[in-house]
């Protein structure tokens, strides 16, 4: 199937070399790309626990912006305060629709006093420049490059992931702080190196030309980080409490529901979501979205129903939804997150997940679930 | 990879038959589409199965699949060892990784099973 020249699902620059290793592929938000490797999900999660994994994660949208009026714009369209984002540092933030629902998440990256990067989730990139295009006017002075398509990006994270970066690149990656970024130029790759991620571990997101991903996938491999695909991916950030969109956020979602009201600053000149944020953080949310561990046996999944036992009236109530969990390797049990009324959102509260028709004791717990030491 | 001497459903389950007892587990093909198994939820026993009916449920880190009976009957055994460490039924998928135990009700429904041989040309 051929879309403006472009044949769907479309192939990162890394695509042979998954091939090769002989991944389990499957088509996700329009790309072709690796579930698992040969020794399976758990394995990789270990692996990124224990020391360091390696993630293509080519098929995020990656947009340049730069000019006179970069800052400025950008804070019309975004939750951060670009204010206080001093160069070479970065802010997790969300793309909210002028009702202050969720588009997005995001990490933006200040480089230069007018130059940020912007990383976005892959099956909402097309959505992010729309709406984002759709907000600039005539004299916003902000120039926008698309960079996703000439350029892979590969994520290593573990507790081994910065000494390895580190050593491929003579020191240079050790010097970069956590959440930081700096370009590098090594063993004759030139990278864009971002010390932030989506697993809880330390490491760097890695950005180089399309053509150099591959040889880059292969140095990484060879000094030890393990190939590991989006099944591990998704347990790893979900263990780490990271929200995914799609599943824990969404248009019909807030930050402040959500718990993460700290990335939010309304109050940038012309943001187009200030207004209704700014009255959506002095009202109380109706719901929230916790963690919460399983107490008897069963996986929570996503649209499992979250109950509650009346214990006077010995019935129970629909209190909430799952909107992500898994097994959990880590913790050995299975963890999830969902939204629930706020009267039952506090850390230690005992709720009910309705999996499939077997009603499973389980616990809400303060986030991340792990946290690395 | 698909023992000779086992009968195959199509939704890839296996029947080891021991007399009257018929022992029933996934195959190979099954345990390596499902990726690492977590989680395994078997019936009670003495509990009756029909042939191709579901009889539990069975998840991988990603995904939740049903099990059906390649047989109809009264369960009397299940694997125990799959509550703890469901992860035996991708490391031993034919023995150690069995999942229920059916006193067959039927069994003229064995002919309607495939042979190894006919269950790894379906697989092509």
């Amino acid at each position: 199937m051929l879309t403006n020249g472009l044949q769907c699902p479309k192939k990162t620059p890394l695509h042979a070399t998954h091939l090769e290793s002989n991944a389990k592929m499957t088509e996700f938000c329009g790309w072709d790309m690796p579930v698992q490797y040969s020794n399976g999900i758990i394995a990789e999660v270990r692996a990124v626990r224990e020391s360091a994994g390696i993630f293509d994660v080519s098929h995020m949208g990656r947009i340049e912006f730069g000019g006179p009026g970069t800052k400025y714009f950008l804070g019309t369209v975004l939750s951060a305060n670009l204010m206080a984002l001093k160069i070479g540092r970065s802010k997790y933030n969300f793309i909210c629709n002028k009702d202050g629902g969720i588009i997005d998440d995001a990490m933006i990256y200040r480089i230069e006093d007018e130059r940020f990067l912007l990383v976005v989730n892959a099956g909402n990139t097309d959505e992010d420049l729309e709406w984002i295009t759709s907000q600039a006017v005539d004299d916003s002075d902000c120039n926008m490059a698309i960079l996703t398509n000439k350029t892979a990006m590969i994520a290593i994270q573990g507790p081994q992931a910065v000494a390895i970066v580190d050593d491929v690149t003579d020191g240079l990656a050790s010097q970069i702080g956590r959440f930081r970024i700096a370009t590098a130029s090594f063993n004759g790759y030139v990278a864009t190196l971002a010390r932030t991620g989506y697993t809880g571990e330390d490491g760097f997101e890695i950005i180089v030309p399309a053509d150099q991903g591959p040889d880059l996938w292969s140095l990484l491999k060879s000094v030890g980080a393990v190939e590991c695909g989006l099944g591990s991916r998704d347990v790893l950030r979900l263990e780490a409490g990271l929200p995914l969109h799609g599943n824990d956020l969404s248009p019909s979602t807030n930050p402040f529901e959500a718990g993460f009201g700290r990335f939010v600053y309304s109050q940038a000149p012309g943001y187009v979501a200030g207004d209704a944020l700014m009255q959506i953080s002095t009202s109380e949310s109706q719901r929230l979205l916790v963690g919460f561990k399983m107490i008897g046996r069963g996986i929570p999944r996503s649209g499992l129903r979250i109950l509650s036992f009346l214990s006077d009236q010995d019935t129970c109530s629909v209190i909430g939804i799952v909107t992500s969990g898994t097994y959990s390797p880590t913790v050995d049990g299975g963890i999830g997150m969902g939204y629930v009324d706020r009267k039952y959102s506090e850390a230690g509260k005992q709720i009910v997940i309705d999996v499939r028709g077997r009603l499973v004791e389980a616990e809400i717990v303060k986030l991340p679930f792990y946290k690395p030491v | 990879m698909f023992p000779d001497d086992l009968k195959y459903s199509k939704e890839h389950e296996w029947v080891r038959i021991n007399g009257a007892i018929a022992e029933v587990g996934v195959t190979l093909f099954a345990q390596e589409s499902l990726g690492d198994i977590v989680y395994v939820d078997l019936p009670v026993v003495g509990s009756e199965v029909e042939q191709f009916a579901k009889f539990g449920e069975i998840e991988s880190v990603k995904a939740v699949s049903d099990l059906f009976c390649p047989v109809s009957g009264k369960i009397v055994e299940v694997n125990l060892e799959t509550v703890d460490n469901p992860e035996v039924v991708n490391v031993e998928p034919y023995d150690s990784g069995w999942l229920i135990k059916v006193e067959l009700s039927e069994p003229s429904e064995l002919d309607g099973l495939m042979d190894a041989a006919t269950y790894e040309s379906t697989l092509e």
